[in-house]
């Protein structure tokens, strides 16, 4: 009897209470983001009325962090690395399956071990790297702009969405391809017209893993981005706290700012993240 | 045959070359620069045999420092961010009709991206709980990040905030795979409900741990973005982890060959443990 009594009303108690715990972080910072420096030095756990009440950290902190070009920038780069990764991933696991040859074997295997690489031991020959090969061709700023850090992406997303790919494209039955190799479609028509769009599900999940990647990605765009008019959002969020850390107010307003558009993305595709996730990790 | 040659190479061939010159190139590289004096600003880099590996392994006390302290938050927060993880995971599969709101909850940390959740919960840590520790009379919520300790445990439960939820969730998923027939037979031969969970479920999730020990183990070990904006390495450098020592070295001291040499150990090293992990775990499976 007490038992079912703990399993009816005990557990869901302890799972909302947990819940709570959860956003209790998130509600400190947004109810803090509300109030004036003072506010929040007489009382952080208040909510934000009367005298301390002031959304106008919000327009401060929006100014201050650029964030329409912010935002942009990130949206500009995650957008167009994530479609460029999908096109070249997918057609190359694709080669790579349907290829029963000893290099194709090995370039898979290169491929899947380098997923162990941490960033952080490659970083530096990295940048050494492009700055060689941007002065190459005598334009030494090259790879430091939007379209080095998109060629940078595509580098260090190949792996696991080759992986992803490799996985979902060996339970394709060749028939199909076959059919339409008999009909006179090359290779590109037969990938681009047969094979692509039955890669579906499997494409909403590699584009999700690399967009939530690129998108709170903070190393990378911090080496290679010099300009301060291609700064991309965690960049931005970095050096505004720099300046900003003392006066709590408008870091606070900062970060919910910085924190809206991946929630708002959140809501709308949760079914897809949480399933794009699971299968990437499971692979 | 020809053509299918030439197709091979036309769609393996540009991220096949992206790939290297990216990611197994400056790898390559790596290795020559941390036998060099590499300074990062001039762009000579002379040799100097192993002097970097012998400075790192003899002189460095702050890299030894930061690669114990980078172990013991390895371990202690694998482990809780896995039970954590398996006991939501637990939770959430039970007949309730909170269970997908609870999911999104739970799982809504793993999004935001490292960098911002490090400012968010360095408020919590040094506003927040300054403010609930005095209002309750609790003084060890006081003066949270000054010390090694609390940010060592900062650290700790940012990260197991942040990935139980994504744990929850590959969990949940290897919950789901297990067939209710065999919980429903374990119960009518009368297992209790923590036999069950131990002689059952556990053993029938195994591959899943294998998952989600790998994940939190190589994300713990390489963890930056929170270590960089939650303690910076304060104080004096005492929550300093591999990857901030390697990232100062090269930045603040302008000494890339030595960071460089830090760099390549830290790639074996993280190579040689999840590797060893994964076989490890493979094995208690097939055991189990």
């Amino acid at each position: 009897m007490s038992n079912n009594i703990i399993k009816r009303f005990g557990l869901p108690v302890l799972s909302s209470l947990l819940a709570v715990l959860f956003l209790w972080p998130l509600y400190i910072v947004f109810t803090n983001s509300l109030k004036t420096q003072k506010g929040i030095f007489l009382n952080v756990m208040s909510l934000p009325f009367g005298e301390y009440f002031s959304p106008k950290n919000y327009a401060e902190a929006f100014l201050r962090l650029e964030f329409i070009r912010s935002f942009f920038n990130s949206l500009f780069i995650t957008v167009l690395s994530t479609i460029i990764i999908i096109i070249f991933a997918s057609m190359a696991a694709w080669m790579l399956v349907r290829t029963k040859t000893k290099l194709s074997a090995f370039l898979f295997f290169l491929f899947a071990g380098s997923m162990l690489i941490p960033f952080q031991s490659v970083m530096l020959p990295l940048i050494r790297l492009m700055s060689i090969l941007g002065g190459v061709i005598d334009r030494p700023d090259l790879f430091f702009s939007p379209f080095g850090l998109i060629f940078m992406y595509l580098g260090f997303g190949s792996s696991l969405s080759i992986i992803l790919y490799h996985g979902f494209i060996k339970n394709i039955p060749t028939e199909l391809e076959e059919a339409a190799t008999i009909d006179g479609c090359n290779k590109f028509q037969t990938f681009w017209h047969i094979i692509f769009p039955l890669l579906k599900p499997i494409t909403v999940t590699v584009g999700i893993l690399n967009a939530m990647w690129i998108w709170n990605d903070f190393l990378l765009p911090q080496l290679v981005i010099n300009s301060p008019e291609w700064q991309t959002i965690p960049l931005k969020m970095f050096f505004f706290f720099g300046q900003f850390s003392k006066k709590w107010h408008l870091a606070l307003a900062g970060l919910v700012i910085a924190m809206i558009p991946i929630i708002i993305f959140y809501i709308f595709a949760q079914k897809h993240i949480v399933k794009g996730v699971t299968e990437g990790s499971i692979k | 045959m020809k053509g299918s040659k030439l197709w091979f190479g036309v769609f393996v061939f540009p991220i096949l070359l992206t790939f290297l010159i990216v990611v197994i190139v400056p790898m390559i590289m790596g290795i020559y620069y941390s036998f060099t004096d590499w300074n990062g600003i001039l762009n000579n880099a002379d040799w100097v045999g192993m002097s970097n590996y012998l400075e790192v392994l003899r002189e460095d006390k702050e890299f030894l420092d930061s690669f114990i302290f980078t172990g013991k938050f390895a371990m202690v927060s694998v482990i809780l961010i896995n039970l954590i993880g398996f006991s939501l995971a637990l939770l959430v599969t039970r007949n309730s009709r909170l269970n997908n709101a609870l999911r999104s909850i739970f799982f809504m940390p793993n999004l935001i991206g490292g960098l911002i959740l490090g400012f968010v919960w360095q408020f919590i840590f040094t506003k927040a709980f300054d403010s609930l520790g005095g209002k309750l009379g609790l003084s060890f919520l006081e003066g949270w990040l000054s010390t090694t300790t609390t940010g060592f445990w900062g650290l700790a439960i940012l990260m197991s905030w942040q990935m139980s939820g994504y744990m929850m969730v590959i969990y949940v998923a290897a919950l789901q795979s297990i067939p209710e027939s065999l919980k429903e037979a374990a119960k009518i031969d009368g297992a209790n409900a923590w036999e069950r969970l131990k002689n059952i479920t556990i053993p029938l999730v195994a591959p899943a741990f294998t998952i989600g020990l790998f994940l939190t183990l190589s994300n713990s070990f390489k963890l930056f973005d929170q270590n960089l904006a939650l303690t910076n390495g304060a104080p004096f450098n005492s929550t300093q982890m591999l990857a901030l020592n390697i990232y100062k070295t090269a930045f603040t001291f302008n000494r890339f060959g030595l960071a460089q040499a830090k760099a390549v150990i830290f790639l074996i090293s993280v190579a040689a443990i999840t590797m060893t992990q994964i076989y490890f775990s493979k094995k208690r499976e097939v055991e189990m």
